[in-house]
Parts: C-alpha cells; sequence; structure tokens
C-alpha cells in the first residue's frame, strides 16, 4: 500500500472522511431515533423520543451542512458531478431533511391529534427516507457510476436506483435504527426504557442480516471494495476491529452497560467508514466502467493555496466545534425530563 | 422552459423564501441579547418575560431558516454545476468556513439558549444567547463574502481555458475583502436588524391595540423602537455606501438601478418612474444633478449609461425591473426611517398609545423591511445579468450540463409545495404564539436561573 506522503490532497480526503463520519456518527442517531419514533404508541412517549435529541439534532445536521462546504470548497468537480448527476436523489434528499427538521419543531406546538399524527409521520418518513437516500448515495459511490470524459455523470435517475444501492440503502436504515435505539436506551427511563430495551435486539438483529448481506455482495460483486485490503492483510484488522465493535453491542447491552453499547456502535461505524475511504482512495468517484474517467482527490481538488487556506481554517476552527459539541452533550446530559420548553 | 429559465426561477423562490427567515432570526438574535441583557442589569421580571416569548418566537423562525438553507447550500451543485467547478475554489473555501465558524456555533448554542434556561446559570444562559447571536451574524459575513465575490472578483487568477477554465484564490484576504464586501455586509446586515426590530415593534403595537399585556408590549415596544430606529438611519449610510461601491464596481447595474442610458454629467436622479426600454428613456420626476452628487459628490462628475457601459442589449440586465426593485428598496427605506421616527418621538412624548392610527401602522411596519429585503436582493442579482460572476462568467454557461428540464420542474413543483405548506404552517403557528402572548409564569425566573449569580468571595 502506498499513501504517497502526506499531501494535502490526501489530508482533504481524511478530513472531509471525518466531516461524514461525524455526521454519521452523530445525525445517525437521531435519524434513527425518527426511524423508531412511529413504533412508539403514547404522546408522552413521542415526546419523550424527540426531546432525547432535540438540544442535539440541529448540530448534528451541521456536520452534513459543513462536509458538503467542506466537498465544495475541496473538491468541486466532485461536488458538481455528483450532486448535478444525483439531481433527484438529492432533491429528495433535501425534502426528506426538511421536513425530519420542521416536524421537530412543530408537532408539539399543537395540542390537536391530527395536527401531532401529521408532524409524526413527517418526522419518521423524514428519516428513513433520508437514511436510505444517504446510503443510496454511499451505495452508488462504491460501485461505481459512469462517468464521461468531461468529468460529468452519465446515467440517468435509474442508473443510481441498482440493487447494491438498494442494499446499502436498507443497510443504513438498519444501522441508523440501532444506532438510535441504543442512544434513546441512554436517554430514556422506565416504562419507554424497557420498551425500547426489548426492541433494541430487533434492530441488532435487522442490523446483523443486512450488514452480512452487504457484506457478501461487496466480496462476490463489488471486489475493488476488498483489493486494498486483500493486497494488504494486515488491514484487515480494521475489519476485525469493526465485526468485533458489533458483536460486542449486544453484549453491553446485555449488561445493561448502554454507553459503552453506543460506544461500540461508534467505533463499528468508524471502522466502516475507514474501511471505505482505504478501498476509495485516492478516487472520490469510481467512473464505472470507464475506470480512466474517475475522478480522484487530484484532477478534482480545489488549488494548493485554497487547500492550504481551508486546512488553516478546519485546524482553528474543528477544535472549537469539538469543544462546544462535547460542552452542549455535558448540558444536556442524563435522561430526558419534559417541561414546558420541551418540544 | 428551458433549462436556465428555470433553474433561474427554481433558485429564485427558493432563496427568496429562506431569505424570509434569517433576518429574522439576526435581528431577533440582536433583540434577544438586548433583552436579557436588560435582565441581567435590572433584575426586572419583565425583561425576563421579554427574553423567554421572543425566544419562542426566535426558534420558530430559526427552525424554518435551518431546513430551507440546506437546500441553497445543495442548488450551486445540483442546479449550477459549471459554475461550481468554476468558482469552487473560491466560493466554496467560503461556504465552509460559514460552516465551521458559523453554523455550528448557532446549532450549537442554540439548544442552550431554548432549553438551557433552567440548567445553566444566568450568565452561562446570556452567553449562550451571545454566541447564538454571533453565530447568525457570522452566517451572513461569509455568505456574503461569496456573494460579493461574484459582485465584485478579486484576489484570484483565472486556470485553464474553455470549459476547464476556473478561478483560483491567489489572495485569500483579497478575496475576502473584495471591493463590495464590506459595504453590502453592513447593508444586509442593517436589513436583518430592521426585520428583527419591526417584528417585535409590529406584535407589541397590536396588543397594546388590543389592549393587552401592558407592560410587556410597553418595554418591548420601546427596544422594538429603538433598535428599529437606529437601523434604518443606519441603513440609510449603509445604503448610500453600497450605491457609490456600486457606481465604481458595476457601472451597469447603477445604470439600471436609475435606468440611464446616455452617459451624462449633471445626472439625474429619478424619483419614481419606468423605464421605457424601447426607446431607452426613462419616464418620472427627476431632480438634475442629485445622481451625479450623490454617486460622486459632485454635479459635474459624469455617470456612465448603459450604452457605453453595455452597448449590447445582449449584455443588460431586465432595466425596468431592476429599476422598479431598487426604487421600492429606497422608498421603504425612507418609510421606514420616517415610520421609526414618529413612532419614537410619540412615544417619548408619551403620546403614542392613544394614536391608534399610528400604532396600526406600527403594527403594518413588519412587512417593510421584508419587502425592502426582497427587493433589494432582486436589484442586486437581476441587476448584474447576465453575469453569474461579473465580467468572468455567464449565468446561462454556469448551468449543470447534465440535469434535463423536466427533472428541474419536478424538483421546483416539490419545492413549491413543500414551502407553501411551510408557508401555511409558519403563519399559523406564529399567529398563534402571538394571540397566547407571553407567558405569566415567565414573571418567574425558575430552576438555576432563580438564583442570581454570586460573585465568587
Amino acid at each position: 500500500m502506498n499513501f504517497g506522503s502526506l499531501d494535502l490532497n490526501t489530508i482533504w480526503f481524511i478530513l472531509i472522511g471525518v466531516l461524514f463520519t461525524g455526521y454519521a456518527m452523530l445525525d445517525g442517531f437521531d435519524l434513527g431515533v425518527g426511524a423508531l419514533h412511529l413504533f412508539t404508541k403514547t404522546d408522552e412517549e413521542r415526546r419523550t423520543m424527540i426531546n432525547a435529541i432535540g438540544p442535539v439534532w440541529d448540530g448534528n445536521e451541521v456536520w452534513l451542512v459543513t462536509g458538503g462546504g467542506a466537498l465544495f470548497a475541496a473538491f468541486p468537480n466532485v461536488y458538481a458531478t455528483v450532486f448535478s448527476g444525483f439531481y433527484l436523489v438529492f432533491v429528495l434528499l433535501l425534502v426528506a431533511l426538511i421536513f425530519r427538521a420542521v416536524a421537530i419543531e412543530f408537532r408539539s406546538k399543537r395540542p390537536m391529534l391530527w395536527w401531532r399524527r401529521m408532524w409524526d409521520a413527517g418526522f419518521a418518513c423524514g428519516s428513513v427516507l433520508s437514511s436510505f437516500l444517504i446510503g443510496v448515495a454511499m451505495g452508488n459511490i462504491a460501485w461505481g457510476v459512469p462517468i464521461d470524459a468531461r468529468g460529468e455523470y452519465a446515467g440517468t435517475f435509474w442508473t443510481l436506483l441498482g440493487p447494491y444501492p438498494i442494499l446499502l440503502g436498507v443497510t443504513t436504515v438498519a444501522l441508523f435504527m440501532m444506532h438510535g435505539a441504543i442512544y434513546a436506551l441512554i436517554k430514556t427511563e422506565g416504562a419507554l426504557h424497557d420498551k425500547l430495551r426489548g426492541w433494541i435486539n430487533n434492530t441488532i438483529i435487522f442490523f446483523i442480516i443486512s450488514y452480512a448481506v452487504t457484506t457478501m455482495a461487496t466480496l462476490l460483486y463489488v471486489p475493488h471494495m476488498a483489493a486494498r485490503v486483500r493486497a494488504n492483510p494486515w488491514l484487515f484488522s480494521i475489519a476485525l476491529v469493526n465485526m468485533l465493535a458489533i458483536a460486542n453491542i449486544p453484549r453491553e447491552i446485555h449488561h445493561g452497560r448502554d454507553w459503552r453499547a453506543f460506544l461500540s456502535s461508534c467505533v463499528a461505524m468508524i471502522a466502516l467508514m475507514g474501511l471505505f475511504g482505504l478501498e476509495m482512495y485516492p478516487n472520490l468517484i469510481l467512473s464505472n466502467p470507464e475506470t480512466a474517467n474517475s475522478l480522484t482527490i487530484h484532477n478534482a481538488a480545489s488549488s494548493h493555496k485554497t487547500l492550504g487556506v481551508m486546512l488553516t481554517i478546519a485546524l482553528i476552527g474543528l477544535p472549537i466545534v469539538l469543544a462546544y459539541t462535547v460542552s452542549v452533550y455535558w448540558i444536556f446530559r442524563g435522561k430526558v425530563k419534559l417541561d414546558k420548553m420541551s418540544y | 422552459m428551458d433549462v436556465l429559465i428555470l433553474s433561474r426561477i427554481q433558485f429564485g423562490l427558493t432563496i427568496s423564501f429562506h431569505y424570509l427567515f434569517p433576518p429574522l432570526s439576526i435581528g431577533l438574535g440582536l433583540m434577544l441579547v438586548l433583552m436579557e441583557g436588560l435582565w441581567l442589569k435590572t433584575g426586572d421580571a419583565v425583561f425576563h418575560q421579554m427574553a423567554r416569548f421572543w425566544t419562542r418566537v426566535f426558534a420558530l423562525t430559526f427552525a424554518i431558516g435551518v431546513a430551507t438553507g440546506i437546500v441553497m447550500e445543495f442548488e450551486f451543485g445540483t442546479n449550477w454545476a459549471t459554475y461550481s467547478r468554476y468558482v469552487g475554489d473560491v466560493f466554496g473555501s467560503a461556504l465552509a468556513a460559514e460552516g465551521i465558524f458559523a453554523f455550528f456555533l448557532e446549532a450549537g448554542f442554540l439548544a442552550v439558549l431554548l432549553f438551557g434556561w433552567d440548567k445553566v446559570g444566568r450568565k452561562f444562559h446570556y452567553f449562550a444567547t451571545c454566541l447564538v447571536c454571533l453565530g447568525a451574524h457570522f452566517s451572513a459575513i461569509w455568505i456574503i463574502v461569496a456573494n460579493s465575490w461574484m459582485q465584485t472578483p478579486a484576489g484570484f487568477h483565472i486556470v485553464g481555458e474553455g470549459m476547464k477554465a476556473r478561478a483560483e484564490i491567489t489572495d485569500y484576504w483579497a478575496m475576502v475583502f473584495n471591493p463590495s464586501f464590506v459595504d453590502r455586509l453592513f447593508h444586509a446586515l442593517c436589513g436583518a436588524w430592521q426585520s428583527g426590530a419591526f417584528l417585535v415593534v409590529s406584535v407589541s403595537a397590536w396588543y397594546l391595540l388590543k389592549g393587552k399585556h401592558g407592560e410587556f408590549a410597553r418595554r418591548s415596544l420601546r427596544v422594538g423602537l429603538s433598535v428599529g430606529l437606529a437601523a434604518s438611519l443606519l441603513q440609510l449610510a449603509s445604503g448610500h455606501a453600497s450605491a457609490r461601491g456600486v457606481a465604481k464596481n458595476q457601472p451597469v447595474k447603477l445604470a439600471s438601478f436609475e435606468g440611464l442610458y446616455q452617459t451624462t454629467s449633471n445626472a439625474p436622479l429619478t424619483l419614481f418612474g419606468w423605464v421605457d426600454e424601447k426607446n431607452e428613456r426613462v419616464v418620472g420626476p427627476k431632480i438634475p444633478g442629485l445622481l451625479s452628487y450623490l454617486a460622486y459628490s459632485d454635479t459635474s462628475q459624469p455617470v456612465a449609461g448603459l450604452r457605453e457601459t453595455a452597448p449590447d442589449p445582449k449584455d443588460r440586465p431586465p432595466v425596468n425591473f431592476t429599476f422598479q426593485l431598487f426604487h421600492l428598496m429606497v422608498a421603504i427605506g425612507f418609510g421606514m426611517i420616517v415610520i421609526s421616527g414618529l413612532g419614537f418621538l410619540y412615544f417619548r412624548q408619551g403620546s403614542l398609545f392613544q394614536r391608534r392610527w399610528m400604532l396600526w401602522l406600527l403594527v403594518l411596519s413588519v412587512l417593510g423591511p421584508q419587502i425592502a429585503n426582497q427587493a433589494g436582493w432582486f436589484a442586486a442579482e437581476v441587476g448584474r445579468q447576465p453575469w453569474i460572476v461579473q465580467g468572468l462568467l455567464r449565468t446561462s454557461e454556469g448551468l449543470s450540463a447534465v440535469v434535463k428540464a423536466n427533472s428541474v420542474w419536478a424538483a421546483m413543483v416539490l419545492f413549491s409545495a413543500v414551502y407553501v405548506l411551510l408557508f401555511a404552517v409558519f403563519v399559523y403557528l406564529m399567529n398563534d404564539k402571538i394571540q397566547h402572548g407571553p407567558d405569566d409564569n415567565d414573571m418567574l425566573p425558575a430552576g438555576k436561573l432563580a438564583m442570581p449569580e454570586r460573585s465568587k468571595p
């Protein structure tokens, strides 16, 4: 394996990976809580679910916004090709994200049953659809999409809905549901907590089945996504960490150590994204079938000057961002208690 | 309709709808800082009640602002991919800086502002309020850096040719402080402060008309009118500075604002009227020399007309449209000074509460800044057509190469339906909050806020 010297382009490849991993770990759980939302029945349970993520979901979504901005700045060709090429997928993703965001804000503002039902549905459907579409986009990037000689997407909307991307979409929904269930477990108590403890095994089973199918499909049909690990067997340790972290989740849940289960789930996501990044590098968008047209960290990047300036911005900004992310989670630690300020 | 016009309409629709909310967040953010600051300073519970009530209104505007803002970030890539490739090096970095410096700050401390009342001490809560306000202002800074660079590009060079050409940064700070940035930022911020202040003014005046929440309404009105008047006066200065910048940097736009075709010294300012684009003249009352004077402080200075700056009509924006929107904005700007000045005067005299017509005027005043903000941005953006990046890239050249008209149609129908729904819900919930009014329980701070901060021994 050769990463070359760690040049600015590679650093930005890693940083964008960090931003999207941060997004998956953080917004992943609140999308998952949204996906589980309709399984809760009483109004109080639903309010508890929403308030479990109430103070943090907005900050979590900023990871996506900043990831998108960073992609635009560091690799404008990728941003332009993917966003225009995946046009309708992204439009649907936007609509899903809008519904989800405003449903959280609007739902508990009025007491009528129809009103709350409507926003409950918006919140849940928006969350499931967002997770699914993010997975579909990832699946297409792993599988490779047709890119023409100009670097433009050469397929159609339907090209994007191949079986492998759909499989990854389902796996992402399953992953986020499991992740969200664990987070909800941490934030709740009493009857809802016990109920969630019952569901969590189902979400784990759902995820492990999807994960196994995805892994098998990847090895059989997407061999380029395993090539680097095959060539460098020591990298298999990352895959091992991933599997052990996933296996650890039911164990920690069984012992009632919800926080550790959540951390395991985060580690599993980091390892998954790490493997994804390793296999993609140095490609950002793999062209399939014309691999020569792939967008790489070199042919799609901004100038060195900009990458350097941006790195300075990131090095100043990220520590501050982490500091207040941590402090917000600290201030709102503990179980959810509903009061008049709650959603 | 072709992809170009559809994409322009789509961008116009989504940005106009989005821009109803961020100015309210910025302006209300400032109001919250003032109200909570007054509470901490005086310890008067009415200020606490005000901060709580207006925080709830703020939350509503903020949520829709965030939800519709993500659309904007995605749209550069989805609809304007060629533009994105061309400017990514420059524009992208401002957008990324906005995410890192502004959005995280806002989103993080918004949680403390909304839900932290009983969880943190008074000073920390106030700190969080200030940071949310600061974050909202930061986001304005970075997006206006990006937009101003498109109006007056600086600190870059062009690399590559034809389809491969793109702008790359050569001097980061020259890019950030491009010639129009400071004036335009100040201008947009004044507009945002006006939006927030006149919302407070409007709701308070309505309570006074209905004889409800007397003390709350009077105090809110005082804070609102003070900020509203100050912002309206500052807006006059910032508008003047911006217009001088346009005269210097974007003469085609200035000529379109005024419908000036023939380069002339002692150039007149048209008060109102319309532009007869076919015969290239303006109909309406004019003040001779005023345009020259405002642009260059000298009536004998010539102001360049469209025939000189854009001899080919294809290089001109829709002149009458730009003219009308610019004049609408200016008229409202002066109107806001009159309204807030009169309101402030009557308030000081103590006669405001008897003058019901004035209170009704104040109720309606909330529309002024919103209409002026929209009109001003339309004038600024339409007025620089046909360029998407002034002098470098035409709007028609910035489109996504692979996006078809039916996709843009589908997206537009979807966004329009969602936004109509959102707007209806926003109005409904806003009305509900206003009808409900301030909460009497908020007269008694609870939790950690109940305990005054003690200085350490």
